[in-house]
């Protein structure tokens, strides 16, 4: 049985509503007859896109300026949903303000939340399948404290499509004042310039780990990404010890992939590593330890040294 | 300038987890500092220092009085600890948790800032710390890559998708900060000598003034209906580089046609 509502958050990046909203709003279509979104911004510029991928009416608080997501949206959900009921289920990622909004609603309306969810099932109650243990064990969960249920879904759990449906209906969201847990402020933005396609987007990833031995090693990566027409990824080993940005790191605290092909280079796959990638299409490891955990989940195996492998490798795709 | 750190004391993550028959993770066996929390220990250590006055404050939850995860942050540096230990906590959900600190983070007088991780190593809801700010009516800032105090404001670098953003927040505040955030220092062995006599103040839920009905498997709002092994992936062919490995790669990627 489909839910009667449910209210998707549309996240926003620099490229207007960011994947992870599509995704949701796919899912949302199938579970439930009235699919809304929600947003901490302007409505207008949204209501096409979300529109065409289901949702019929936005709910938009307008441009929040410097304010920080979390405090005033839940703030804003929490006043709507008292005074016109609470939806069957709001759906947000599990990203930077995704997290801040539900944890702030759920205290709010005493509501739990459920994260890292990466499926839902309402033939029985709303229940959401969570990976723990890296990915090797599955949870079901049942929400069992009444409307609204509160659910964080990992990005790339489901696949955006496009419905078909006009521009969705734009109505205002108010935030009520929100005293002094209000007053965090965002006083700038540092947008890191990148090159070729995104992380989470790109057809072919090339991700180097600890086993590159050095941080200028990690050229070999990104030429052999930009080679692929791909995106460079790496281990949170190097990331911590700053060999590369954050926003580079594949895994249970970085980026979810799921690409055509995942090259795997000096990386062990730790089961954190491996919950961000194993759902790549086909997936490719270079490691000297012939036990490494990562040779487990590949499709092509080498047992060999990155140093002579990747630049021959390189040369190769080079004289093409 | 006064730090409450919130520590997660955990099973080692290096041991395979298991479940117990109903479904909470086991934390029988000894516990140690949840890795992410010991940033926020040396953030606050860091801070309390420059402040050049206060003292850390360390709050956990944690079953059957455990201590030695506090210990070792203790032992770093930290002055003191509040452990809310009950066995009506089992099976507590994020929310619960969060009213527990809140409850144990009242305790503590005269707090400036309350530092968390982002996310735990074993339950990583990442939803905790916002949750404690929510409860207090605090301001909170998540996601830190880095932070300082200055003139009774917090100034934050806070991650994002894109970069990172540069946030502000006055004082009293909470913010959640990332792994890296600062290099955890180790113990020194006068540290670990001087950790075991300081103050531990173990308190039950009753203490803390909190309904033992509201937490815990009785106030989750939540039911596990199913736990299964997740879809292996299977293994392909692993060959050995006899120094033409490369080829087989350009062949492999020439079949996927990507090239
Ligand atoms: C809560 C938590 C969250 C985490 N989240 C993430 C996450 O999001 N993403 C993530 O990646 N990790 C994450 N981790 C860390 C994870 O557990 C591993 O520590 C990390 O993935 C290891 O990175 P690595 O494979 O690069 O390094 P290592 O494990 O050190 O592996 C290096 C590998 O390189 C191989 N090697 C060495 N030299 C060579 C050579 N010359 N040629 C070929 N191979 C070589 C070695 O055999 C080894 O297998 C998390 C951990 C925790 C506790
Ligand atoms: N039981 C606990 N005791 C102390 N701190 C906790 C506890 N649970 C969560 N936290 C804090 O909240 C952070 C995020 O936890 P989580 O929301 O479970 O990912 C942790 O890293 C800790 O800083």
């Amino acid at each position: 049985m489909a839910l009667p509502k449910v209210w998707v958050h549309a996240e926003i990046n620099e490229n207007g509503v960011a994947p992870i909203t599509l995704e949701m709003l796919a899912k949302a279509r199938e579970i439930a007859d009235t699919v809304e979104v929600f947003v901490g911004d302007a409505g207008d510029g949204i209501a096409a896109t979300v529109g065409a991928h289901g949702a019929t009416a936005v709910h938009a608080t307008g441009d929040l300026g410097g304010k920080l997501q979390g405090v005033h949206v839940a703030a804003a959900l929490a006043a709507a949903i008292e005074a016109n009921g609470a939806p069957d289920l709001l759906m947000l990622g599990t990203t930077y303000d995704g997290r801040d909004i539900a944890a702030r609603l759920s205290v709010k309306l005493d509501k739990p939340v459920l994260t890292n969810n990466i499926d839902i099932d309402v033939t029985d109650g709303i229940v959401v399948t969570t990976p723990i243990f890296g990915g090797t064990q599955l949870v079901k969960t049942k929400f069992a404290a009444g409307a609204p249920a509160i659910a964080l879904f990992r990005p790339k759990s489901f696949v955006a499509e496009e419905s078909g449906g006009g521009a969705a209906a734009v109505s205002e969201l108010a935030v009520p004042d929100t005293g002094a847990a209000g007053t965090a402020v965002r006083t700038n933005r540092h947008v890191e310039e990148t090159t070729g396609p995104k992380l989470d987007e790109a057809a072919v990833v090339v991700a180097g780990g600890r086993g590159l031995g050095e941080a200028a090693k990690f050229d070999l990566i990104e030429d052999l990404a930009k080679t692929l027409k791909g995106a460079p990824g790496a281990s949170r080993a190097i990331v911590d010890a700053g060999w590369v940005p954050y926003s580079y790191q594949v895994g249970q605290t970085g980026k979810v992939v799921k690409p055509t092909v995942y090259i795997a280079a000096g990386i062990s796959g730790a089961t954190q590593h491996m919950v961000g990638m194993k759902g790549s299409k086909n997936i490719i490891a270079i490691n000297k330890d012939p036990e490494a955990p990562i040779f487990g989940v590949a499709d092509l195996g080498i047992v060999g040294d990155v140093h002579k492998v990747l630049p021959k490798l390189l040369e190769a795709l080079q004289a093409r | 300038m006064n730090v409450v750190v919130c520590v997660k004391q955990i099973p080692d993550p290096a041991d395979p987890g298991a479940l117990n028959a109903d479904h909470t993770l086991k934390r029988d066996g000894k516990l140690i500092l949840d890795e992410s929390d010991s940033y926020g220990v040396e953030m606050a250590l860091q801070l309390v220092d420059k402040a050049g006055e206060g003292e850390v404050t360390l709050v956990s939850m944690a079953p059957n009085g455990e201590v030695s995860g506090l210990r070792t942050a203790l032992a770093m540096g930290a002055a003191k600890a509040v452990l809310v230990s009950d066995d009506a906590l089992k099976g507590a959900g994020a929310l619960d948790t969060a009213k527990v600190l809140a409850a144990a983070i009242g305790r503590v007088e005269g707090a400036d800032l309350i530092l968390a991780a982002t996310e735990s190593s074993d339950g990583y809801t990442g939803t905790v710390p916002e949750q404690i700010a929510a409860i207090l009516d605090l301001p909170s800032i998540t996601f830190a890559k880095s932070v300082e105090i200055a003139d009774g404001t917090v100034k934050v670098q806070r991650q994002t998708e894109a970069g990172y953003d540069e946030c502000e927040s006055p004082l009293p505040a909470l913010v959640s900060v990332t792994a890296g955030v600062v290099e955890p220092r180790y113990p020194s062995f006068k540290g670990i000598m001087a950790a075991k006599s300081k103050p531990v103040d173990t308190v039950t839920v009753a203490d803390l003034g909190i309904d033992s009905a509201i937490v815990g498997w009785a106030g989750a709002g939540q039911e596990i209906v199913n736990v299964e092994a997740a879809p292996e992936r299977e293994a392909g062919e692993v060959i050995e580089d006899d120094g033409e490995a490369h080829l087989k790669i350009v062949e492999f990627l020439d079949g996927l046609k990507v090239l």
